[in-house]
Formats: structure tokens, sequence, C-alpha cells
């Protein structure tokens, strides 16, 4: 049996080791947000953060998550209260909304990091991630949205 | 006002009794509701006693007696923003409080069958065109018995009352009650006689920028995809597929894969061979601990290069599509003449979400939980497979996470139907990257020779268009395709709106082993490319300049001029640009809507750098601008990577592309900006979803054409090619 902690929670997890975190995620503890997009790490629809970097669920395995701190989409706020959610609602960014789960969390990575990105900082961190629907525009719009509703500066206005 | 007749079996009421509840559902004619198991479930829900459980399927709009108003759209959300629009239709007829709508996919059944397909589907760009009139009669006639029911109440006139934001009101009294209240009252009215519907004017929903009503729960992990249905002792199923086109199944040695843990069965079903586990991953390490032999003989020896010799082959032979003037004389009499072979390759549709449905097959029926874009489809599929008759099989549309027009296929529902049936318990199907990329029903291939002229005046007055390529609708819809001729391979050839005097279309029809299907924008996605890039290189022959040349030839077709301009205008055509950039135009009509792109290229490192798009669509009334700006963004990302980056190709019989490392997708740093301009019109809405993308590919062609002075006459663009 092993232990993960999931969104500040704590559950226990009867699945084989080598199993990757996404599907331990999705079948084992029914966090369904994370999303199965290629299975080998190129389009980013499995990003979840793991001590707060974003990383690839479909090819890391459960076993090497052990003790960390894991977050999903389900666990990023209450209410999609996150700047980022608010932003991504503001900009209207979702189409089929598949790959926004792992758009979100890069995106929230990204400004951990770097509170106010430049176009290029948007550009390293989110190219990674692939969308179908053509939702890049409102993205990058929406993160620079996130970044003035983190840092307070849209209350100013 | 347009006043509407309605006759009286056109709709139905019931009473959702209780919470004390309007409910209307829209009947199509012919279409008897009494008996249905969608009334015999409203019956049931009514009769439960249970105010939560007021919905009612087969009915467009239920209003409970606390005022929400719960919306039934019968077309699939994949992104395009149907349930908002649909939703937006029915309650600006109704005169109802936007946020107390609730709007949620219906099931199948025959009273959300979009008249432009004869179907419960969502394809071609339908779903607004189809219902506009349909969904607003059943707003209009739920405020018309709210309003009755309230003048009954007050003893007044229905003259007197008006109706604003879920309220009735009567302006002299100062009288107001809300819809909630009168649900119950409004229920037992007979049907009105008449109802009127709203002149644009009167519009309160309809045009504005309304956000999404799916988006919140898109931004959380709370919307639901066909991949996330949870069900009670669900079990997940993997298939492999035959990797060779049409490849028959000779046997397979499942020992080692019914050894490892989550393993319950291993079948052969009609798809392949299935692995049916406790979880995806134990499937997925079930079939690849699988050793199967394939009978592969028939095609193995098939690839491009031979497909596109027998379209090579064919291309004289075609049936007329069009022929305008005389052809022959036009192009022997040109000036100068041109003569081309443009080909375009097969294309996958991606969708993000790969292919996935979920079935319960029990004795006494079965539920289907697809991410699905053809409810009846779905619905016939499982009939088929389980015997049940059409009552017992219900459809369960979750969200699609993409459709572009796979989802409208039968492949993944089959999968899930037929393993469910054999565990005699719920089975997920999941469809891997590989399976989905592999196994994909592809935009067509086709092989193109075009010959046009112009006069001494350097007038164009010769085009010949010959198609060679294989039919979506002979595979999909045989009983259609008459005489050789299938509509979906030549719209955007047949219907080229330049006034050439001397014009030929041809097609011949050429079908493979290899499937294809609907992509988004279909025929026009691969004939906008070759027509107008075409018309540039006869442009450049005759020494005009693109927009004036088409706009010469376009005074028949006032909106492809419209957006024509409206889009150079905006882009500022003719102006200077940055060293190394240039601009390229295109314009198409699709789906009832007109598009037209700028796009300003430059080549970076040897590549095609798209910096901008600049987009004017004319697709009628606008229902939810943003919605349709969306749409615009949406089908240029789209069109951009079959335009710069990724082809199917075929190799012993094989699709030779399996993920996003050998397919890759237009990526964020890759996108160009991207600014969308609205024409204003009062026209019959048309589509959004699909007219987007058919001008991206010529646009940016047309722009390398003019920085390099080379015809860009394949796709992806490859420089030097």
């Amino acid at each position: 049996m092993l232990q993960l902690n999931v969104n500040d929670q704590t559950h226990d997890l009867a699945m084989e080791s080598d199993t990757p975190l996404l599907w331990a995620l999705r079948d084992g503890l029914k966090l369904t947000g994370t999303k199965f997009g290629c299975g080998i790490a190129v389009c980013g629809s499995c990003v979840v953060l793991v001590d707060g970097k974003p990383v690839r669920s479909c090819v890391t395995p459960v076993s090497a998550v052990v003790g960390k701190k894991i977050t999903t989409i389900e666990g990023l706020s209450e209410h999609r209260s996150h700047p980022v959610q608010q932003a991504w609602i503001e900009e209207q960014v979702p189409q089929c909304g598949y790959c926004q789960s792992g758009q979100i969390l890069t995106a929230v990575a990204l400004l951990e990091s770097r509170p106010d990105p430049t176009e290029a900082d948007i550009d390293a961190a989110m190219s990674g991630v692939l969308c179908r629907c053509g939702t890049y525009p409102r993205i990058r719009s929406a993160i620079k949205k996130a970044a003035q509703l983190a840092s307070g500066a849209d209350k100013e206005v | 006002m347009e006043k509407i007749k309605l006759s009286r079996r056109d709709f139905l009421i019931s009473s959702a009794m209780a919470g004390g509840g309007l409910v209307i559902g829209f009947s199509l004619a012919g279409c008897d509701r009494n008996g249905t198991p969608a009334q015999q479930a409203a019956d049931k829900t009514a009769a439960a006693s249970q105010p939560a459980k007021l919905f009612t399927p087969n009915a467009w709009l239920t209003i409970a007696s606390d005022g929400r108003i719960s919306i039934l759209v019968g077309s699939s959300e994949m992104g395009q923003g149907t349930l908002t629009g649909i939703a937006m239709l029915i309650c600006d007829e109704l005169d109802g409080d936007w946020s107390h709508v609730h709007a949620e996919h219906a099931p199948a059944d025959p009273a959300f069958t979009n008249p432009l397909l004869g179907r419960q589907a969502t394809g071609g760009s339908t779903a607004i065109r189809g219902f506009y009139d349909i969904v607003r009669k059943a707003g209009a006639v739920g405020r018309e018995l709210l309003v009755q029911a309230a003048a009954q109440q007050w003893g007044v006139p229905v003259s007197e009352c008006r109706t604003s934001k879920s309220l009735v009101i009567q302006d002299a009294s100062g009288h107001t009650l809300g819809y909630g209240e009168l649900a119950e009252a409004a229920a037992k009215l007979p049907v009105p006689e008449n109802v009127f519907l709203k002149e644009s004017a009167d519009f309160v929903l309809i045009g504005a920028a309304l956000p999404r009503l799916d988006i919140p729960d898109k931004v959380n992990g709370a919307a639901v995809f066909g991949m996330d249905v949870q069900l009670p002792n669900l079990l997940t199923a993997s298939v492999v597929r035959c990797p060779v086109k049409q490849g028959k199944l000779i046997k397979f040695d499942a020992s080692r894969a019914l050894k490892l843990p989550g393993v319950k069965r291993v079948e052969a079903i009609s798809g392949g061979v299935a692995v049916i586990a406790e979880h995806f991953w134990a499937a997925k390490k079930g079939r690849d601990a699988l050793s199967i032999q394939w009978d592969t003989a028939t095609n193995q020896d098939l690839d491009s290069a031979m497909i596109e010799d027998g379209f090579k082959a064919a291309l004289d032979l075609g049936v007329m599509e069009r022929n305008d003037g005389d052809i022959d004389k036009s192009l022997a009499t040109a000036a100068k003449t041109l003569d081309a072979v443009y080909t375009v390759p097969y294309q996958a549709h991606a969708c993000m979400e790969p292919m996935n449905a979920t079935a319960d097959v029990r004795a006494d029926g079965c539920d289907v939980y697809a991410p699905t874009q053809g409810q009846t489809a779905s619905q016939d599929t499982a009939m088929r497979i389980t015997g049940l008759p059409r009552e017992q099989v219900k459809v369960h549309t979750t969200f699609l996470g993409g459709g572009f027009g796979r989802r409208s296929e039968q492949d993944f529902i089959s999968d899930a139907v037929e393993c469910s049936k054999l565990m005699g318990q719920p089975v997920k199907v999941i469809w891997t990257r590989e399976d989905d990329m592999m196994n994909d029903q592809y935009r067509p291939a086709t092989y193109n020779r075009l010959q046009g002229g112009v006069d001494a005046k350097g007038n164009i007055q010769a085009c010949e268009h010959r198609i060679a390529g294989p039919s979506i609708l002979a595979r999909f819809a045989p009983d259609s395709v008459k005489g050789g001729h299938d509509f979906t391979s030549t719209e955007g050839a047949k219907n080229l709106p330049y006034a050439i005097p001397g014009l030929r279309v041809t097609y011949a029809m050429v079908n493979t082993p290899v499937p294809v299907g609907f992509w988004r924008s279909v025929g026009s996605s691969q004939n906008a490319f070759i027509t107008e890039c075409f018309f540039d290189e006869l442009v450049k022959l005759a020494g005009r300049d693109p927009l004036q040349a088409r706009l010469k030839l376009l005074e028949k077709h006032p909106r492809h001029a419209g957006v024509l301009k409206l889009a150079a205008d905006k882009a500022g055509w003719g102006k200077p640009l940055p060293a190394g950039h240039a601009h390229g135009i295109a314009v198409a009509e699709a789906f009832g809507s007109y598009a037209a792109q700028v796009a300003e290229v430059s080549i970076e490192k040897g590549a095609v750098r798209v910096h901008r798009i600049t987009c004017a669509i004319d697709c009628g009334v606008v229902v939810n601008p943003d919605s349709v700006r969306a749409q615009m963004l949406s089908g240029i990302v789209y069109g951009l990577t079959a335009t710069l980056k990724s082809a199917i190709t075929i190799k012993n019989g094989k699709t030779r592309q399996s993920n996003f490392d050998d397919f890759p997708l237009l990526t964020l740093d890759e996108c160009p900006a991207i600014d969308v301009h609205l024409v204003d019109s009062t026209e019959a809405p048309g589509g959004v979803g699909e007219p987007g993308v058919p001008p991206t590919a010529p646009a940016v062609a047309n722009a390398v054409f003019a920085l390099t002075g080379k015809p860009v006459r394949g796709l992806p663009i490859r420089l030097g090619a």
C-alpha cells in the first residue's frame, strides 16, 4: 500500500508502484480533473504540481512521488478563487476544456517563479502544453491578467 | 413582431407536479411523444414528487417553482459554445433571467433531431442554424403561457402584461409575479394558438457577449468528459487494433496478459482484441503482454505514393461537377496559361481527449455515456449490438474533449457496448493516443490539376479544377452517393464565387483502404487552399493585386467582397510592412458563413513564421460575439497545424504517425496574433465552428508566394520543396 499526499490529504493507494501518477489519480483516487492526452509527456494535459513544480504525471511512476506534496486542479483553490482560475474565467479561455487543467497548473507554476512574466517567459513555460482548440491567444492574455490579479495591481486601477 | 402559427401537436406541455413547474418540449412534426421513453421518464419523475428531480428529459425547457430555468440542448458541447448559444436563444424569447439559466446535454430523443441533419447530431456547423427558429419558439411559448397565467391571476387582459428577466409585470397596477411563482399555473394552460417571436431590435441576449455557461467547470476539473465517467463496478478496456488497414485477426495468445494483476478478460471484438481490466493501467499492461497474429496480406504494401499514383491515374476520369462557359475555348484563346498540380495529405483530427466511451449493457437496457457528436447514431449502434429496442437504449452525452468531426464516428461506441455486453457490467473503453492517431478517419488526401488562363488585358478567363481523391460519404453514408458525386469532396471548389467565363470542376472518386472522415470544415479545408492559391497564381500571371482582382470578380457576391474588404482594411493591405514580411489574403464561404483572412508572414531560419492573422467573419445574425471570436481563433489555430506542421502518411499499410511527437500541433510560441472582426448582419445565422478554418492555409501560403515568388502547391508548407 502506497501513501500519497494529494491536495493536502493523505490517501492510501492500492496500485502497483510503477503505475503512472496520472492513473493513480484518475483511477485510484477518482480525481479526474487531471487528463490523459498522449502518455509520452509531449502534450501536457496531465500536468500536476509536485512540490510546486509542474510534472507530467503520465510518465511519473507513483513510487517517485511518495512523500511529496501533489497538487491537482481540484486542489488549486476552493471556489475557483486562485488568480489564474479567475483570469481564465474573465478571459473566457477554455473551449473544449480538456487541456485546461494542464494549462492552468503550468501557468500557476510560471507565476510562482515569475510573478510578472515577459512574453518570452510565457512562451518558454507554456509552449509544451498543447491545445487543439486554439486557446493560446487567450491563455497569453489570461496569464498577464492573473499576474495583475495576484499582485493586487488590478485593484488599484 | 413575426407571428408564428403553431399547431397544437407541435408542442407538448406537461406539469411537473412535484415542484409545481412548467415543462415545455418542442416536438417535431410526425414525432408523437406520448409513450416514448422520455415521456415515460417524465411521468415517472413527476410522480416521484421530488422537487430536485424536476428535470424532464425530452423537453427543451423546464422552469422550477424556485425560478430555476433548465434547458436541455440536443447538440454536443465540444468547445464551440453550443450549450450557451442555444440557451441564449431560448432564454431571450422566454424573457428569462439569464442568471437563473442552467443548460445541459439532452438525451438521445427524436425531439432533438437537428432539421438540417435529419438526426440528432452535431456537425456541419449546424446547431445554431438548425435550431434557431425551433428553440426560440419553445422559449416564446413558455413566455406566452406565463403571461396568460399572470393575467388570469390578476384578472387583467394579457395585452396589459409585459415580461422582463423572469418577471411578468402589469405596469398600471404595479403587479409583478416571478416565473417560478407562475410555473405551476402556466403548466395547466392550453397551448397558445400563436406565439410571437421578437424582432431583432427587441433581442436582449442575442448579440450579447455573455460568458459561457460551461467555463467555470472547466477551470477546476469539475467538467465531466467521456474519459471521466464513473459508475459502480466500472471496468476499463483497451483495444488493440490491427496496425495495417483492413487487416484481420488470425489469433491471439492472452496467457501472459491474463496473469497480470487487474486483468479480467481478453476477447476478440469487432474492433480488435480487447483487454478488460480493473483500471486503465492494468489494461494497458495487459495489451502490451498480448501476442497477436494479424492477416495483413491485403494492404501490407500500401503507401502514400501508391495512393497518389491511384489518384493521378483517375484524374481525367472524373464526373462533371460544374461547367460554366466553354473552358476548352477559354484556355485555347488565353494570352497566358498556367498548369499546376496541387496535393494535400491526410490529416488527423487529434482531439486532445482520445477516443473513449462507456457502456452499461444489461438485460433490460443499455446506457451509453459518451463524448459523441452523434446521439442518434450512438443509439443505433447500441441497438444493433444489444438487440434492444430504441426505448431501452439511453445515450448520455458528456463534454467532448474536442470533436472536429471525429466524434461523429461509431468505432469507440461499439468498442464500449461490445465489451460491456461481454462482461455484463459497465465498461469504459479508452483509446491510447497511438490508437487514436493511427485509427482515425482522416481528412482526405487529394491530387488536383488546375489549368487557368488570362487574356491580353489581364482578365482571368479560364479555370479548370480536376480533383481526384477518396469520398467520405462512400464510407459514412453510402446510400447518399450517386453517380460518383460526393459534395463533401467538391465543396470549396464547386462553389468558387469568382466570375470567370470558363470554369470547370470535375471529381474522380478514388476510394482506398485508408478511411476518410469529416475533418473540421471538410472539403473546404483543402479546396479553399487549392482554389485560393491557384487564384493568386493567376493573379500574378495577370499582373494584378490579389485583393483588387478578387473584388473585381465578386460583384455578384457582396458577402465575400464584404469580408475581404473588412479584413484587408483592418490588416492594412497594401501598406508597407517590416522588411522581409508579406501579406497574403484568402476568402471562403462555408457552412452558410463568409470568412476572409489576411496573414502576415516572414521566413525565419528557413521556416515560415506567421506573425498576425486578421480575420473578418460574416455569419449573419451573431448570437454570441465572444463565441464567434473564439471560434475564429480556434479555426485559425486548427488550420495552422495543417498549414505549417503536420500530415498523416501511410507506409506498409500503416499510418506512420502515432503521437504528438511525429504529428506535432501548433504551439503557443508559434501562434500568431489574431484579430477578429465581425460583420454586423441581419442575415440568417450561419455556422461558426468550421468557417474559420478554410481561409487560413491559403492566406498563409499566398503570403509565402508573395515573399518568395514561388507558389505553394502542397501542405504542410515546406520551403524549398
